[in-house]
């Protein structure tokens, strides 16, 4: 079982990412790590021209580098970027997370990321057979679904790839939620996200933390937590796991999925060393339970 | 190929019946099931009901399409095919399909059926829907409510297929079909169950102040003041606290209705083909009204007289209304 690092969601700075990346490299037990602007095609000046060396970092340190396709393409810019990146001859996977991309990228190996709906085995199929080798689940396909589908994908040697950590995405718009939070729009938000390093709180009228607001993003007040039940997910032949970069100590976080992944440790000691983390968040499994996404629903054992 | 087709809402038989009468060009409708992204109790078609509905139609000259517009989760597919070879069996005039699953399981069983892609699909850009045609023949999208009329004049002279456009209706925030908020409220999926918000979930609360508190499953929505109307609780409608709005705001749109009457003309002169009425869970006066104030409009936009507008722009008077991203970019 593997460990996937999901692109950042957020928009943090260039200081930032270098030094989350060095560390990643360095420190983080994960195989694969997926570069690129995933939610806003407005952030990508601030750090692209970073990537060469830190995917050259990562490269160096024994990660796997895939590169992110945008979630949402709507303007020429967005869909002049899509084309460059799906186009290279020089070797590189992208991660497809919209229909432009899988089109771009049909004929030649790729990735097929959480926001392309891969719902079923059908889909998957028919994706396989343009090219794609790996799928990551949409968030809130529950331990049934994913069962069907790590099996079918084991049979045609595909690989299956499950969020067990961060922030589920929840929605995505074309209108940035940041920007209207202090009356802009988002063609003069002058970059107000990067305020929110790890999202935007939304509460509900009486207080309760519900969502978390990044950019046109909508995700989950929690973190998905799935540490638990990783044991489950490695029988049920789950390829890999899905880690969502969150403004907490990743490479510990890494660290403890690694462990459970290769079966030093089970699941309750997985979930008790992130528990011990004290994080500022709550966590959740409900998706995987097939419950609301929000809850955290205890094992039976 | 025509230019403002009106597909129009049919949540029920009797709604369908209603609709065509009004002036429907085309209705959609889906079964009674997960297989269409309208799955609320007391809506929508026995198999029965479907057949007996394309008859009339077709009996009315207006044709049928079948929504089967939402994701099938791995290991209940079965639903969805058999909800397929339904529609052919009836003779629908299309199906509306979002999973990519869903539309190659039609193309392999049903080569001939006529396929619309959903707005569920959320193919927004030339190259995402041409992905889709080049693949399944796709023979119209149905576009996201986030494009602008430039932006929908730009995708149809790069795109080879038909353009459907919401005009009126519920105003949809989120891109449609990759929106999974109902669920994490309430674990039921918007995507896999076709449920937006289900009212078994929802809750009416009635203040001491005389105010009104709407909730979903565990979460508070809304909460109205003694002289305001409680609206419907969905989450992308709703009034939230930040950080920067301590008193609450509505953090993604005020609950508003999209109504693009204005734009008709607009909208016909840049040829979009089709028109959909939002509005399967609307009652059948809301149907009529709405289908043959629409139909009018048409009509007289086609044979070159000035359409009556003002009809148009009262349905929703008086409520709060929004031509949302149709009109201008700073919507976003």
């Amino acid at each position: 079982m593997e460990l996937t690092l999901a692109p950042i969601p957020y928009h943090w700075s260039r200081d930032d990412r270098r030094d989350f990346y060095a560390s990643i490299a360095d420190e983080a037990p994960v195989d694969t790590v997926v570069l690129g602007e995933l939610i806003c095609s407005k952030r990508a000046p601030f750090f692209e021209a970073d990537l060469p060396d830190i995917a050259e970092r990562l490269e160096a340190g024994g990660k796997r580098v895939i590169w992110s396709s945008l979630a949402e393409i709507l303007l020429k810019r967005e869909r002049k970027a899509t084309d460059d990146l799906c186009a290279g001859d020089d070797g590189r996977i992208v991660e497809a997370n919209n229909a432009a991309a899988l089109r771009a990228l049909a004929g030649k190996p790729h990735r097929v990321g959480p926001m392309m709906n891969v719902y079923n085995e059908e889909t998957m199929t028919f994706l396989a057979a343009q090219g794609a080798t790996h799928f990551s689940l949409p968030p809130e396909l529950p331990r049934a679904g994913v069962a069907v589908m790590a099996q079918a994908a084991r049979a045609a040697g595909l690989g299956v790839e499950v969020q067990a950590f961060g922030r589920a995405s929840l929605a995505v718009s074309a209108r940035c939620y940041h920007a209207r939070a202090h009356g802009r729009t988002k063609d003069n938000c002058q970059f107000v996200c990067e305020e929110d390093p790890d999202g935007m709180p939304l509460s509900t009228m009486d207080g309760d933390p519900f969502l978390m607001v990044n950019g046109i993003q909508t995700l989950s007040r929690s973190y998905v937590n799935l540490a638990a039940h990783v044991p489950d997910m490695r029988a049920l032949g789950v390829t890999a796991l899905r880690l969502i970069p969150q403004r907490q100590d990743m490479v510990a976080v890494a660290r403890v999925f690694a462990d459970v992944a290769a079966g030093r440790i089970d699941g309750d000691e997985a979930a008790a060393r992130l528990d011990a983390m004290q994080m500022d968040t709550p966590f959740s499994n409900g998706f995987w339970l097939g419950d609301a996404g929000f809850r955290r629903i205890a094992r039976s054992a | 190929m025509t230019v403002g087709e009106l597909v129009c809402p049919a949540g029920t038989p009797a709604a369908l019946r209603t609709a065509v009468d009004a002036g429907a060009d085309a209705v959609y409708c889906g079964f009674q099931n997960a297989t269409n992204a309208r799955n609320f109790p007391g809506l929508n078609f026995t198999p029965e009901e479907m057949a007996e509905a394309v008859d009339y139609a077709h009996a009315k000259g207006a044709k049928v399409l079948l929504a089967l517009n939402t994701f099938p989760p791995a290991g209940k597919f079965d639903l969805w095919r058999e909800a397929a070879a339904m529609g052919v069996r009836f003779g629908v005039d299309a199906m509306i399909v979002a999973d990519i699953g869903v539309a190659a399981a039609i193309r392999e069983a049903h080569p001939d059926q006529r396929l619309h892609l959903s707005v569920q699909a959320a193919a927004s850009s030339p190259e995402a829907i041409a992905y889709y045609v080049e693949n399944f023949e796709i023979k119209r999208v149905v576009l996201p409510r986030i494009l602008t009329i430039p932006e929908i004049r730009a995708i149809m002279t790069e795109i080879p297929c038909e353009i459907e456009t919401f005009i009126f209706g519920n105003h949809g925030l989120m891109v449609e079909g990759r929106c999974s908020l109902t669920n994490y409220a309430t674990g039921l999926s918007t995507n896999m169950d076709g449920v937006c918000s289900p009212a078994s979930d929802v809750e009416y609360k009635r203040e001491a102040d005389g105010g009104m508190t709407t909730r979903l499953g565990e979460f508070t929505i809304d909460r109205f003041g003694p002289n305001e109307t409680a609206g419907y609780p969905t989450i992308c409608k709703g009034r939230y606290r930040a950080p920067a709005r301590e008193t609450g705001y509505y953090a993604f749109e005020e609950p508003v209705s999209l109504n693009l009457a204005r734009l008709l003309p607009d909208l016909m002169a840049a040829g979009v083909h089709a028109f959909k009425i939002e509005g399967r869970q609307r009652s059948r006066a809301y149907v009529r009204q709405v289908v043959s104030n629409f139909r009018a409009a048409v009509d007289a936009i086609r044979e070159g007289r000035e359409p009556h507008l003002a009809d148009l722009v009262a349905l929703t008077e008086g409520q709060k209304e929004s031509q949302g991203a149709f009109e201008t970019k700073k919507w976003r």
